[in-house]
């Protein structure tokens, strides 16, 4: 079976959701390249980019669950370890840039003095 | 404090892990079969009790059912917030009012202060970057911050008051 044998609503629906993670990947990207200091630049990848991969890995899902028998879960895990983890990373940074006493952007109100 | 070797708590630290690990494997390896299930259970018995003297002291879900709707609640707002940091994102910098604030804490559980700032880093515009043990307060970085107060008042309220249901 190939992906051609699906109905043109379900590549529809599959091709909808791979683009809007696409897209919402893109604007995260974009976020970290030119937001102006280290700790606003930690949100770009912590929050569109777990929408991006999600969407993705819902447009696999449905692919796979088509293309094979059963559902597929494996993507369902995948984004499980992925909503884990990527507080945990953004949580690492943040503390190894306070560390360092990285400059917030001109304007930043509250900046803690360690 | 170690069990002895014939209890059974010694064989099975975590007894709902051990399942989970099992349930795990089966899923991540797509296939249902006797040798997975077995190879499945036997890392379901020997990862928690390799691991087991690292573990933090257990936090018990008393609760279930307000769980299911937290993580119901976070799901949409992890999507509510996607689009507003996207927006925030694709709008001119200058904009932007980045801001710290301290948050503080009415938990006390490690791993349920470590589920809401894992939460507050996945939803609208906050990341959380240092907890103060001492204090029992998070210091958090918000993308754009209108009302410092309202903030702490939101995240309470959306929040922590159902973690401290949960894990009571």
């Amino acid at each position: 079976m190939n992906s051609l044998d699906m109905s043109w609503i379900m590549q529809l629906v599959i091709a909808l959701f791979l683009l809007v993670g696409a897209v919402v990947a893109l604007i995260g990207s974009w976020g970290l390249a030119k937001l102006p200091d280290f700790y606003t630049r930690l949100h770009g990848p912590t929050k569109a980019s777990t929408l991006g991969v999600g969407c993705t890995l819902i447009g696999s899902l449905l692919f796979f669950s088509h293309q094979q028998d059963g559902v597929s879960v494996q993507e369902a895990l995948v984004t499980i370890f992925l909503f884990a983890t990527a507080p945990v990373s953004a949580h690492m940074m943040g503390k190894a840039a306070l560390r360092r006493c990285l400059r917030g952007v001109a304007g930043t109100r509250n900046m803690p003095k360690e | 404090m170690m069990p002895s070797i014939r209890a059974w708590r010694f064989w099975l630290p975590h007894p709902l892990f051990s399942l989970f690990l099992a349930l795990l494997w089966l899923l991540m390896v797509n296939d249902v079969s006797m040798a997975n299930a077995l190879l499945g259970l036997a890392l379901g018995v020997a990862i928690p009790m390799v691991t087991h003297g690292f573990w933090a002291e257990e936090a018990r879900i008393r609760r279930p059912l307000p769980l299911l709707r937290y993580l119901l609640v976070l799901l949409l707002d992890i999507l509510r917030s996607n689009l507003v940091v996207a927006l925030r994102i694709l709008r001119p910098a200058r904009h932007l009012k980045p801001a710290f604030f301290i948050y503080p804490l009415a938990l006390d559980d490690d791993f349920a202060i470590t589920i809401l700032a894992s939460t507050i880093s996945l939803t609208p515009g906050t990341v959380s970057l240092h907890h103060d043990a001492e204090a029992n307060t998070l210091l958090v970085h918000a993308l754009h911050l209108e009302n410092e107060a309202d903030a702490i008042e939101e995240i309470h309220r959306r929040y922590e008051r159902p973690l401290q249901e949960i894990f009571r």
